[in-house]
């Protein structure tokens, strides 16, 4: 029989505390074949690690079972000290007695009782362990970057630089992102596209870089080293290869379609480059907004076209590509100014979110920096900017905090008073935050010296009277109401995901939080990762925040990239199905469940096989399987009936 | 009062991520089940699901990734499948069907998984403990 250790940790009070440790070590000593059993007070600490190698050697130990947290956090962890000591890694198994006991029950009775269950529960699966040896695998050092951001480009630059090749896709036709549409960034007021756009250029340029723009993921599968990515390339009907985005077609156009880079400020025709900036430099045709695929008439861009590059009937390009890993950035989008009816979203046409008057602010926007209002382009002359509209409000609209807006809205109101000296800004504010590197001097500084009024309190209501906006809200210092007839109203929407982010989640089957935004592997520790590996995360895509921090995630998300390419090859998890030849009568029924092609037939032996290198493990076809010659390697349905049997024990 | 014990067979992916969810939130629900973590649901065979029911328990919960978002392209409609026959096997055997319940709990939705437990341990109450006949027959 196996001797079986086990190893039972306190995780300072988070287990200890609900769970009575010592008797859950007293009670599984008891069981058959547990001839160890222990608790300690950090088990993932060097003195637990080295307390589980210590007694694999000295007890003899040909299984261990570590009762602790969520095996997403330590299993490697536990199954490197395994292996350490001389016993196959395969032989260490996760008890999670914290997340899914100490953590959500609060009877410390039950809590221990439930505890001994899942510990005996993970003692009988141990029982018939098989030792295993990792399937080697290739790694394709090519990797791919969703989203062209500030995110995305980093990523892309910096996997670049390492020597790997990288595929960046973009689905607008310029990379750049939001970073592309901001005037002047906090707290250094830095132009924000003198320091973009030659990151954009280098990304364009880079000899190991492809930019994919104007294209989507359309399909993903593979795993970890060996993705297969199926991207289509929307026809821009321009052939781009030729083109030289000099620009004479796009002032032919007679159509006017409202400019989403500007917020809808200004417009620009059905064949458009997005902003001036943009790489790659080339134009698109908007076909929902072309005369001639409205009407059938026009082309009057073909016609100006010296050199030929206009392609009408040019269609969705499907290009499939190989890569290693992915790193998903794909930004985010503003809660629309349209969905918060009572500050006048969609009614009032001098309410507008902060990206529009970024777009007021810079010098390449639609009114060339001046800020003029949009109903009427007159200067205002008093300008409200609302905080927290449509974040921290989990009765209505999102809970959490967008991060960013407190410093940009200062930010805003600083710039504003530099260009109409004699305005006044008004910021309705809940809190200020000003986390990070010389935020709260440039705060304090727009406070004390740049006339600004800060109100603390939230806007109830904004509506239109006559020419002006006229904003209700609470000063809560004062305590009184406030009535401000403002010539402008900028509101600091909360920053949402993107829902095209949802579909994508869905192709790459990683997951998302509550929120919507991408889900890390750990909050603190693999913040640049996703759960299922190989994919990787960066940007606000992952949660808000700022450009520093997601320059710096990216980055993160990047070197994870490179260190994995740096490797001779990946190990893939040998817990896959197999067959017993004996049993097997040849019905075929698994290869039909299988998802991956990995079930074959062996028609001189007349069983079905599994391919070791296609099967990922997730054993339907074991449970298919009608006379139990497929099993899953340490995950056999003797083993799962022991288990059932074990969680079911005890009071 | 009548404590069920419930077998809670989970994916890794979804329903297991949802349940440690739950733990980080510190979400607190009824410590009825124990959970057997498998990579997919469809690993589950109906084999299974008797057997826990021969071995003493009152409900099993089977936790899958939501329709289209299964790891494994499409183990949940599979796991759905062998539910849908499955119930009438109980029906058969006498067990109400109510006792197997199948629940799509995302990564996300570790609410859900306190809610699903909370839940499922009420009706089992309700419900009170199986026939053993019915237990014999599960075998």
């Amino acid at each position: 029989m196996k001797r079986i250790g086990v190893f039972v940790c306190h995780c300072g009070i988070n287990i200890a505390e609900t769970v009575d440790v010592k008797k859950v070590a007293e009670e599984v000593s008891k069981l058959d074949g547990v001839v160890f059993a222990q608790d300690y007070i950090y088990m993932c600490s060097d003195p637990g690690q080295a307390l589980v190698r210590e007694k694999i050697k000295q007890e003899k130990l040909d299984g261990v079972i570590i009762a602790a947290c969520s095996p997403s956090l330590h299993e490697s962890t536990f199954r490197a000290a395994a292996e350490e000591a001389g016993l196959n890694p395969w032989q260490c198994e996760i008890a999670n007695i914290r997340e899914q006991c100490s953590w959500v029950h609060d009877d410390r009775s039950r809590a221990t009782s439930k505890a001994i269950r899942i510990v005996s529960t993970m003692v009988e699966k141990t029982r018939l362990n098989e030792s295993l040896e990792p399937i080697p695998v290739e790694i394709t050092k090519k990797a791919l970057v969703i989203g062209g951001g500030i995110a995305g480009i980093q990523a892309a630059l910096d996997i670049a630089d390492a020597g790997y090749k990288v595929i960046l896709v973009e689905k607008d036709s310029s990379i750049g992102g939001h970073m592309a549409q901001l005037s002047e960034t906090f707290p250094t007021l830095d132009c924000s596209q003198c320091i973009l756009t030659p990151k954009m250029v280098a990304a364009g340029k880079h000899r190991n870089i492809e930019l994919m723009t104007y294209s989507e993921v359309e399909e993903v599968s593979g795993y970890v080293g060996n993705f297969n990515v199926r991207i289509r390339r929307k026809a821009p009907c321009v052939d781009w290869s030729i083109c030289t985005g000099c620009g004479t077609c796009m002032d032919r156009c007679p159509a006017k379609v409202p400019s989403e880079f500007d917020r809808g400020l200004s417009t620009h025709g059905a064949i458009y480059i997005p902003f001036p900036q943009a790489v790659p430099n080339k134009p698109v045709i908007d076909r929902d907004s072309c005369i001639y695929f409205k009407t059938g008439k026009c082309r009057l861009c073909e016609k100006s076209c010296e050199i030929e590059a206009i392609r009408f009937d040019q269609e969705d390009e499907i290009i499939e590509e190989e890569v290693g890993a992915i790193i998903t950035a794909t930004g985010y989008e503003t809660l629309p100014v349209l969905d918060l009816k009572e500050y006048g979203g969609g009614d009032v046409p001098d309410v507008i979110d902060g990206l529009a008057f970024e777009r007021l602010l810079s010098a390449s926007g639609p009114t060339s920096g001046e800020v003029r209002r949009p109903s009427d382009g007159k200067v205002p002359k008093e300008v409200v900017f609302v905080q927290c509209a449509g974040s921290r409000d989990p009765e209505r609209y999102r809970p959490y905090c967008s991060k960013i807006c407190c410093m940009y809205t200062t930010k805003h109101a600083l710039l504003y008073k530099h260009r109409v000296h004699d305005g006044q800004p008004y910021i309705f504010y809940i809190d200020i935050r000003t986390g990070g590197k010389g935020y709260e001097e440039f705060y304090h500084n727009a406070e004390e010296d740049e006339g600004i009024v800060y109100l603390r309190g939230k806007v109830a209501k904004i509506f239109r009277d006559g020419e002006k906006t006229v904003v209700w809200g609470t000063d809560t210092l004062t305590g009184r109401n406030v009535e401000i007839e403002a010539d402008l109203v900028v509101l600091a929407t909360a920053l949402v995901p993107r829902e095209s982010t949802a579909e994508l989640v869905k192709k790459l089957r990683i997951q998302t939080g509550p929120n919507g935004f991408l889900s890390e592997a750990h909050p603190k520790l693999r913040p640049v990762e996703s759960i299922n590996s190989g994919f990787f995360i960066a940007g606000v895509a992952q949660g808000p925040k700022d450009i520093p921090e997601t320059v710096a995630q990216a980055s993160g998300a990047a070197c994870k990239v490179i260190s994995l390419f740096a490797r001779d090859h990946l190990e893939q998890d040998p817990a896959i199905a197999w067959v017993d030849e004996d049993l097997c009568g040849g019905c075929r029924i698994c290869i039909s469940v299988c998802p991956y092609d990995a079930r074959e037939y062996d028609e001189e032996k007349g069983i079905a096989t599994v391919n070791e290198a296609l099967c990922e493990g997730c054993g339907s076809c074991v449970a298919a399987c009608a006379c139990g010659a497929t099993q899953q390697r340490n995950l056999s349905d003797s083993q799962i009936k022991s288990m059932v049997t074990a969680s079911l024990g005890g009071e | 009062m009548f404590e069920p014990k419930i077998v809670c067979f989970l994916c890794t992916w979804c329903t297991s991520a949802g349940a440690d969810l739950a733990g980080t939130s510190r979400l607190q629900y009824r410590p009825n089940g124990v959970n057997i973590r498998f990579m997919c649901s469809s690993r589950v065979d109906p084999e299974h699901v008797l057997w826990a029911f021969h071995e003493g328990a009152d409900g099993v919960l089977i936790g899958g990734c939501h329709p289209g978002d299964c790891h494994y392209q499409d183990g949940n409609y599979k796991t759905q499948a062998r539910v849908s026959l499955l119930n009438r096997l109980l029906d058969d055997f006498g067990i109400d069907r109510t006792r197997l319940r199948l629940e799509w709990i995302s990564a996300a939705e570790g609410t859900k998984f306190a809610r699903v437990m909370n839940e499922f341990t009420e009706e089992l109450r309700s419900l009170g403990p199986i026939e053993l006949a019915a237990r014999e027959m599960a075998k």
